[in-house]
């Protein structure tokens, strides 16, 4: 009895979507009159401060850049080995280095950087928006690409010279890049 | 309702599985039940306590105190709370774990909700915080809390699960723990608010937008990539949590919720979703929330929280007080819809009854069942076993283990070294009472 409504009501939405599509329109005429607007329209200036998104194909990525060097001095700067230890070897937020194989049968892999992430441009995303914990969003995108050279150089993903920018950083091949299977592909 | 027969005022309940489930019924008959009960060892005990003479206590005799403007629960239930992981807020993530053996019914009060949060609990400004809404969008939108408040909304009771919810089950040794330390990270509440297609509606969808990224206004400003199925299914911009605004931990003042689906993926403190045609590949859907198979390969995008079920009552900390009839309760739950039954053993799975399931029986929601037990005083094992509507069943252990590999080592109870755990938990009962996590 509960089921049922909500289903027609799902209909009803996709179908007034698809309806929109099919006018390829977006936003039907009728809905303006039946529907009610609350929205704002916002300009991309005005939300580009909040539009952080990075694509694993780079999209998004800002300009700027670093090298491992300049990386160690900002992972000095900021005290990150409190919580990632000396040279990312591991602290109370686990270490940035290391990691074995993941289908070792005698213990738990962990999962870090250089044995399990896809993809680089997810240190620069993660860093810019969540580190350093006591103060995040303050490094600028030049320590931010600093600090990504140094991890990916500790794992030996990268050389000690080699500069993370908009260009390179999506072109760095992790190596446990075709490591995953979608659960559930029909789900999206 | 059918009665059993009766004998000389003595009922026996019928026998419905193996060392003593019984007829619900045998509980629900009242009186003549009673009266059969009283007659062996427990009634004994209750016969004499009832025997002392009645007295008026304290408050009974006088006024009691002002009614606060908002009401707490009594002072004799302080026992009653969420289990914290990081109290002192140490520069990484936090838990709040859910004491399902102190609760009953279905609905988690806001305050015993569980938490995971990365950056402590936050508290937003609701008159500075705004959604916005852009990318592959015909006209980008910025809300505010008020501005929403003013669209038509909808409620529905939903649980919300914790990818790592249960992660103590996956350990060489059964790990010891109540049922808050061993399935706390998964609650269930009413939440009201507005449907995410309604938004949509009004900003207009791009055809090439296949995922949604959501992220919250915390500390890491927390972002999944969600596919745009589930944006024009059942996803919902929550305002309201059991009635009240959403409490400050779950998302003051709006979450995103995705019934059924992981928990993380339901951002807190929501204030941007961004139209895309493929995922982000965030820390939380690369590294985190991504199952390691045997094999090496990783499962990724693992949505639904599938079918579960836990016994509350009795459970490791809720010991029994002797022989006699005990009502044996559990909550179960599927992220793919309702529950459409649930069976109890106390014999470690030989052989099974099934427990009435409590109205109402709602779509991914908690969902209360209860099995009627006399208990003989040996040692029993105790299992509940959930199927739901899509004809998943809730796995054993060993089918569990032969699909995500063998546990390696006993890790600690807090430790997440496994997500999307949903085995078939065992509590065994010794003679003297006692409740313990086993494996059978």
């Amino acid at each position: 009895m509960f089921m049922p409504k909500m289903s027609m009501r799902r209909m009803i939405t996709r179908n007034r979507l698809a309806f929109a599509f099919a006018l390829g329109l977006g936003v039907s005429a009728a809905g303006a009159a039946d529907a009610p607007r609350f929205g704002q329209p916002i300009s991309p200036a005005d939300l580009a401060p909040w539009d952080i998104s990075i694509a694993p194909d780079g999209v998004g990525l800002p300009p700027g850049s670093g090298t491992a060097a300049q990386g160690e001095a900002v992972y000095t700067k900021y005290a990150c080995a409190l919580c990632h230890g000396e040279k990312g070897a591991g602290g109370p937020s686990g270490p940035l280095v290391g990691g074995g194989p993941l289908d070792s049968k005698e213990r738990d892999p962990q999962k870090l950087i250089g044995n399990y992430w896809p993809y680089a441009t997810t240190i620069f995303d993660f860093t810019r928006r969540a580190m350093p914990w006591q103060q995040p969003k303050t490094l600028t995108n030049d320590e931010v690409y600093a600090v990504t050279a140094y991890i990916l150089a500790l794992n030996k993903i990268i050389g000690e010279n080699d500069v993370m920018n908009a260009e390179t950083l999506p072109k760095v091949k992790m190596p446990n890049r075709d490591g995953f299977i979608s659960k559930y592909p029909e789900k999206h | 309702m059918k009665r059993k027969p009766r004998n000389n005022g003595i009922t026996s309940p019928q026998p419905v599985a193996g060392n003593g489930l019984v007829d619900r019924r045998a509980l629900l008959g009242g009186g003549v039940m009673l009266a059969g009960a009283m007659t062996t060892g427990i009634g004994a005990t209750l016969t004499s306590a009832a025997a002392e003479p009645m007295e008026n206590g304290p408050w009974s005799l006088g006024p009691g105190v002002p009614i606060p403007p908002y009401g707490q629960p009594s002072k004799y239930e302080q026992k009653v709370v969420r289990t914290l992981s990081n109290p002192k807020l140490e520069p990484r993530g936090s838990a709040a774990r859910t004491p399902h053996h102190m609760l009953n019914g279905t609905i988690t009060p806001n305050g015993l909700h569980f938490v995971i949060a990365r950056g402590g609990e936050t508290h937003v400004d609701p008159d500075k915080h705004r959604l916005v809404i852009h990318g592959l969008v015909k006209q980008p939108m910025v809300y505010t809390v008020d501005a929403l408040h003013r669209y038509p909304m909808v409620s529905r009771i939903t649980f919300v699960e914790c990818g790592g919810n249960s992660a103590p089950l996956y350990s060489k040794e059964p790990i010891q723990g109540t049922v808050q330390a061993l399935h706390g990270l998964s609650s269930c509440a009413e939440w009201t608010g507005v449907r995410l297609s309604t938004l949509l509606e009004e900003t207009g969808v791009d055809p090439k937008a296949k995922w949604f990224i959501a992220e919250g206004a915390d500390l890491p400003t927390m972002n999944r990539s969600i596919p745009m199925t589930k944006a024009l299914d059942d996803a919902m911009i929550a305002l309201y949590q059991n009635g009240e605004a959403i409490n400050p931990a779950n998302g003051y003042p709006m979450r995103l919720l995705l019934p059924g689906y992981e928990g993380n993926m339901n951002v807190k403190w929501l204030r941007r979703i961004k139209l895309v045609e493929s995922p982000t590949m965030a820390i939380n859907e690369t590294k985190q929330y991504t199952i390691l198979r045997p094999d090496g390969k990783a499962w990724q995008f693992y949505f639904p929280q599938e079918v579960k079920s836990f016994i509350t009552h009795p459970s490791p900390g809720l010991s029994l007080k002797g022989p006699g009839f005990y009502e044996i309760a559990g909550i179960a739950y599927s992220g793919n819809g309702r529950i459409s039954r649930v069976d109890v053993s106390a014999d470690g799975g030989k052989s099974w009854a099934q427990a009435a399931l409590q109205d109402p029986v709602l779509s991914k929601a908690f969902t209360r069942f209860r099995m009627a037990w006399n208990w003989d005083g040996r040692p029993v094992t105790l299992q509940s076993r959930a199927v739901d509507e899509a004809g998943n069943i809730q796995p054993t252990r060993e089918a569990f283990i032969a699909e995500r590999g063998p546990p390696r080592g006993t890790p600690n109870v807090a430790a997440f070294t496994m997500e999307h755990c949903n085995a078939i938990t065992s509590w065994g009962i010794s003679t003297n009472g006692e409740v313990a996590h086993v494996y059978a």
